[in-house]
């Protein structure tokens, strides 16, 4: 589908956890059509600032709903909280390609040997919960990583898909103490084959790449840039891969780990 | 009551007619076919094209963009598909628009590189239009041809013998007295000018002390600049006797008059694009109403009707 340029009613706007918010948009369109790891561009406010729209990844969808899950880090995202429900946002989505999974949920039998594993660190979590509610059926086992206990995010969402949950922090303070590329290291080691999604800081994505690259095993990376347009015109954000650069609102965010230069 | 005829908002820049003048600025509009779900691109006066050299380029390294106060810088490099490329896979979406088409040009090494295009483009009869870009500042260079009254000429009236097409060039902000560089480009056969390209200009981490642009330095664009473009405009409209198109920091239809006013006789609309990929159309109609409004009938009234102020 073409991405549109529309206004989407605001249903609720609601903070979750200290700079954690939920945004949930009216749209049955772009509920009915949005993959995972597509985003919408959003123009937080009428006036100039900022100017540019902010490219927010799909966390669920629903019905005629879109929930979005944002960090307010930033102008963009601090503007967007102030969001009341019942205003209009005007919103251009859904950009971008996502994850593929679909051979995931056409292949038939267990998946005992062939384990999906979703990888996520830090705000990382929001497009993933989207794709581990589209891939339930083959039971993905999520690892996330965070700082501390206290950053850890989504965790009950993947639960309540039926994930199996596995946890790193830096500090130790819950789970795994190391980096949830450390954790992977060893949930490998049990596994005969298995398909990695990841999405989360760069330094992350590169130790999960690291990792998939040496085991030869694919992986689905979701990068993120910065953006003037989001729907490939001004060519600001691209990313350095083997055919080139490319653009990650474009061809992206998600790549093929093994495609991208590291 | 008599009916009131259509504002006629036609513009003809050197032997090219336009059937409004609100057209996009290269760089900002791809080669047109990123905004095809988004508008009907016939009804543009006009599109410019991403700026293509002779050879293919991947341009400047991450990050390219980032926003500033009312704009953004840009360090995008002119990254193209090369001439062959663009002839091969862009000009046949652009061909069926039924629109003037006009392709920015530039040179990455040697100004002879514009001679190798012109031919080449002069060749094309769905081509309307050829826009000089003399005044990329992401190029690495410590100096532009359009920052120079003389190599403006000089490659100007190069250029001008290889083509009969409308021959546009488009010009730096980045200087002293833009109007004699206007007047230069005039006096060299330019059929119109393009007025302003970016301002150069930096950003800067202070949380890591480090340029926010991966090339240190970009263009800033957005309506940050549109005052100086304004006055630019200005200033070379009163020197000047061709068309001037008015760009910078244009984002709705009263931005636009400020640049018709000024002296433009058309405008192009670049950083907008990317917020409100529509907004082109949304100002052709602004104008269509304020020309009804104020009884103007052409636009050409509207250009460079400047008032002075009175107390």
């Amino acid at each position: 589908m073409l991405p549109l340029q529309t206004k989407a009613k605001i249903i609720a706007n609601k903070k979750i956890k200290e700079r954690y918010w939920h945004l949930e948009l009216e749209s049955t369109l772009l509920a009915r059509s949005a993959e995972p790891g597509q985003f919408i561009n959003i123009k937080v406010s009428a006036g100039l600032e900022p100017l540019l729209r902010r490219p927010i990844s799909i966390h669920k969808t629903s019905g005629k709903k879109v929930k979005l899950f944002y960090e307010a880090l930033g102008v963009g995202t601090q503007v967007l909280s102030s969001r009341q429900p019942g205003e209009l946002l005007d919103i251009i989505g859904p950009l971008g390609n996502g994850f593929k999974y679909r051979h995931l949920v056409k292949a038939t039998g267990t998946s005992g040997k062939h384990q999906s594993i979703i990888i996520a660190g830090g705000m990382g979590v929001a497009p993933l919960v989207f794709l581990a509610e589209k891939i339930r059926p083959k039971k993905p086992l999520v690892l996330i990583g965070a700082k501390t206990k206290q950053c850890v995010l989504c965790a009950d969402d993947f639960r309540a898909l039926g994930c199996k949950v596995s946890i790193a922090t830096d500090d130790g303070s819950q789970g795994f103490k190391g980096t949830v590329a450390d954790l992977l290291k060893n949930v490998l080691g049990q596994q005969d084959s298995a398909e990695l999604f990841s999405c989360g800081p760069h330094r992350m994505l590169k130790a999960v790449a690291e990792i998939a690259r040496e085991k030869q095993i694919p992986l689905q990376c979701s990068l993120e840039e910065h953006m003037s347009c989001g729907f490939g015109a001004c060519l600001g954000c691209v990313v350095a891969t083997k055919s080139g650069y490319q653009r990650v609102c474009q061809e992206g965010p998600v790549f093929p780990a093994e495609e991208l230069i590291w | 009551m008599v009916k009131k005829a259509q504002p006629d908002l036609s513009v003809t820049l050197g032997n090219v007619k336009l059937a409004n003048p609100v057209m996009v600025a290269s760089g900002t509009f791809g080669y047109a076919e990123e905004f095809k779900g988004f508008m009907p691109l016939k009804k543009l006066g006009a599109v410019v094209t991403k700026t293509i050299t002779v050879l293919p380029r991947q341009g400047n390294q991450a990050p390219r963009t980032c926003e500033t106060p009312a704009g953004m810088l840009n360090s995008i490099g002119l990254e193209n598909p090369g001439i062959d490329k663009f002839i091969k896979e862009k000009l046949g979406f652009l061909e069926k628009l039924r629109v003037p088409i006009i392709v920015s040009i530039a040179a990455e090494h040697d100004p002879a590189e514009f001679f190798v295009l012109a031919k080449r483009l002069d060749a094309i009869s769905a081509i309307s239009a050829i826009e000089l870009n003399i005044s990329c500042p992401n190029l690495h260079k410590n100096k532009l041809i359009s920052q120079d009254s003389q190599e403006t000429f000089q490659l100007v009236s190069s250029v001008r013998k290889l083509t009969n097409k409308c021959l546009i060039t488009k010009l730096s902000p980045n200087v002293t007295a833009i109007s004699e560089i206007a007047l230069a480009a005039q006096n060299a056969g330019s059929d119109a000018v393009s007025l302003v390209n970016t301002l150069t200009g930096m950003s800067i981490d202070v949380h890591k002390r480090a340029p926010k642009l991966g090339s240190w330095v970009g263009g800033l664009s957005g309506p940050a600049i549109r005052p100086v473009a304004v006055r630019m405009v200005w200033e070379a409209y009163r020197k000047i006797k061709i068309p001037i198109i008015g760009m910078g920091g244009i984002i709705d239809t009263a931005s636009a008059l400020e640049f018709f006013i000024a002296g433009a006789a058309a405008v192009s609309v670049g950083t907008a694009n990317f917020i409100n990929p529509k907004v082109t159309l949304e100002i052709i109609a602004g104008l269509k109403q304020y020309m009804a409004q104020h009884d103007i009938r052409s636009l050409s009234d509207l250009t460079g009707s400047l008032k002075a102020c009175k107390d």
